[in-house]
């Protein structure tokens, strides 16, 4: 792996085990002239696909003092075609250019033949779709030249087709690929609600030494054909109530990791988000707290 | 003999081509937790694809939005959409051809200024995120040896445009986007062309004085500056050579110039 | 093919015209710099379900827009029409100038 040589006004690459928040434009500013104490940004990497302009001189100025880290929403990696190479090399550009300590994508489809449906969508677990998944992983880190983290995805249906678990399906893909995981706590949530399943056994179940990064947003409430509740991962409000202990849950297990907060639907203003931010670096506080009891 | 497959393997082709069609069916396999079909699951990633697409097509022509309302914009959106789906995972790119898609849109025949106006906003968003290129400094014209100023030639900024319409784009843009507390009179019987560009990291509209629309237009065909200056003049009376190129040079439109 | 041109003295008068007039005017766009935070666009990609889903999400009112069967309601139809009137919904019957 080659290591670009770092702008010298940079603060360095590595993301903290702290709260962070998804960058928002209309918060650009008062982040910086407010010097917000906030371990780090997350930003959609195909919203800075462009040539240049504004976003890319924001996040310079965001990148100089706080750690990045670059969420791919687009790649498909689920999807049945062979990655989009021009897309890939985009991404490369990226990390190159902002050094994100960390970069992760989703386990979810969004391209075929040549539509984007511009939507996480679901795949089966199968022995195909992991075959598939995992040479597609592959060809990401060695394009870009680095490890990725692969995020747990929110389901609405299941397949079929299926003939393992989620579970065992992201065991398998960081066991032949050596990518980690973003674990999605809120999709987690989301997706054991609407399948009826034990969120507290899903994340009993999950491999939680490759978690790189961990994800919080809020869901809206809805209800299926039977009038199942059907949760919705909208990103449009605070972390439900239901997450929080199941987030606690997680990091007293693995100690403090980098946490970010979503708010991409009805943004709030910034102190909100910020505040959010803050609720979770309280719990990574007490985390830290519990590790350092074990550890005497 | 070949049984039907079972359990139904929906392949990734299956589900697009449901998602595309509000009325096609569930694909069979889709399942909810009682291990039945469930369409209104499946219809919340119908609707995640639409409306976020409607969605960015509104972000990127909020003055059309305007100009239709919300709920006849969002109806063509859609009309669009399922026609015309995005190619590439970056939106910022997407809806290039909104703006023909407008124009030949039959129930909207009657509102002819409609597809201009889309056409200054998609420059508008492409000027946006266009290259950081520092404009041409009109200082170096006054290096060029005055004989020979007449046969030079310009070359583009990325983010540059020239929106020429038989509409009054200007005012119609600037009363529903850029200049929405102004109180702006537009007479459908003008004609107004708008020159779309971004010296730094603000996009700069500016309305061209007259035959300065066809002066630019020449010149970023491949014109000389005498050329395009005698083509202005023999078409619009009005024309002023220096009026139109200090507009050009002021807001960034070239980034050279070329000598012959 | 050989284009007319503007003679060069007349360019030449223009250009130096237009070149002092911007050379006076210059220091403005050191101020542009300035404002690069404020006004700006949000981003296109997201990574969150689609707006207003939680109504939305499961049901089919998003696709029962027909713009074929709408009418527009926004400004078009509060402008003033080439034959004087003002404001009223009107569709536009002018024919497209020759090109």
């Amino acid at each position: 792996m080659s290591v670009q040589p770092s702008r010298p006004d940079r603060t360095d690459a590595t993301v903290p085990a702290r709260a962070g928040a998804g960058l928002k434009a209309e918060h650009v500013e008062e982040i910086l002239t407010s010097s917000a104490d906030i371990g780090f940004f997350e930003v959609h990497a195909e919203n800075y696909m462009g040539a240049g302009g504004k976003p890319h001189r924001q996040l310079e100025a965001i990148r100089d003092v706080y750690p990045l880290s670059l969420h791919g929403v687009g790649l498909s990696i689920g999807g049945e075609q062979p990655l989009d190479k021009d897309h890939l090399q985009r991404l490369a550009a990226l990390n190159k250019r902002y050094e994100p300590g960390l970069f992760s994508e989703h386990l979810a489809w969004s391209t075929h033949d040549t539509t984007y449906y511009n939507d996480l969508l679901p795949v089966p677990y199968d022995k195909a779709t992991l075959d598939r998944v995992c040479e597609h992983i592959e060809e990401v880190q060695d394009v870009v030249g680095r490890k990725m983290l692969l995020e747990n995805p929110s389901t609405y249906v299941a397949f079929e087709q299926s003939t393992m678990s989620e579970i065992d399906f992201l065991k398998e893909i960081t066991r032949r690929t050596g990518c980690g995981l973003l674990l999605d706590v809120n999709n987690v949530y989301v997706s054991c609600t609407n399948h009826e399943r034990s969120a507290e056994t899903y994340l009993s179940e999950f491999p939680i030494g490759d978690v790189g990064e961990i994800h919080l947003g809020g869901h809206a409430p809805d209800v299926d054909d039977a009038g199942r509740p059907l949760l919705i991962d909208a990103h449009d409000r605070e972390v439900d109530d239901a997450v929080w202990p199941l987030y606690e849950m997680i990091v007293s297990q693995t100690g403090p990791l980098p946490t970010l907060i979503e708010w991409d639907n009805e943004v709030p203003v910034w102190s909100v988000l910020l505040a959010e931010a803050q609720a979770a670096e309280r719990i990574l506080h007490r985390a830290s707290a519990t590790g350092l009891q074990r550890a005497v | 003999m070949d049984l039907p497959e079972f359990p139904p393997k929906v392949g990734v082709g299956d589900f697009g081509e449901a998602l595309w069609n509000p009325e096609a069916a569930t694909p069979p396999g889709l399942i909810g937790p009682d291990g039945l079909t469930a369409p209104k699951r499946f219809n919340v990633y119908r609707n995640n694809v639409i409306v976020s697409l409607c969605d960015a097509l509104e972000q990127t022509f909020p003055a059309l939005q305007n100009l239709l309302g919300e709920d006849y914009f969002k109806a063509l959106a859609r009309a669009f959409v399922v026609q015309h789906p995005p190619k590439s995972p970056v939106l910022i790119w997407y809806g290039s051809d909104f703006p023909d898609f407008i124009e030949a849109f039959p129930p909207l025949a009657s509102y002819p200024y409609l597809a201009d106006v889309a056409r200054v906003e998609w420059a508008w968003v492409q000027a946006y995120h266009a290259a950081d290129v520092a404009p041409l400094d009109p200082a170096a014209l006054g290096s060029v040896d005055p004989n020979v100023l007449g046969s030079i030639r310009f070359e583009k900024h990325p983010a540059a445009a020239l929106i020429m319409s038989s509409w009054p784009v200007w005012d119609l843009a600037r009363a529903n986007r850029f200049e929405p507390d102004e109180e702006i009179r537009v007479d459908l019987d003008r004609s107004q062309s708008v020159l779309i560009a971004r010296p730094e990291f603000d996009v700069e509209l500016l309305q061209l004085r007259p035959g300065g629309d066809v002066f630019l237009n020449a010149l970023l065909s491949g014109a000389t500056l005498g050329e395009a200056a005698a083509l202005a003049e023999g078409q619009v009376a009005e024309f002023s050579l220096s009026d139109c190129l200090s507009d050009c040079l002021s807001i960034g439109v070239f980034t050279d110039l070329v000598t012959a | 093919m050989k284009h007319k041109a503007m003679s060069a003295a007349i360019v030449a008068g223009a250009v130096a015209t237009a070149v002092a007039g911007l050379s006076a005017t210059a220091p403005a766009h050191a101020q542009a710099k300035e404002k690069c935070y404020g006004v700006s666009l949000k981003g296109q990609n997201d990574c969150k379900a689609g707006a207003g889903t939680t109504c939305a999400g499961t049901s089919t009112v998003d696709y029962q827009g027909n713009a074929w069967t709408l009418v527009p309601k926004g400004t078009c139809v509060s402008m003033d029409l080439p034959d004087g009137r003002h404001g009223s919904l009107t569709e536009l019957d002018r024919d497209l100038p020759e090109a």
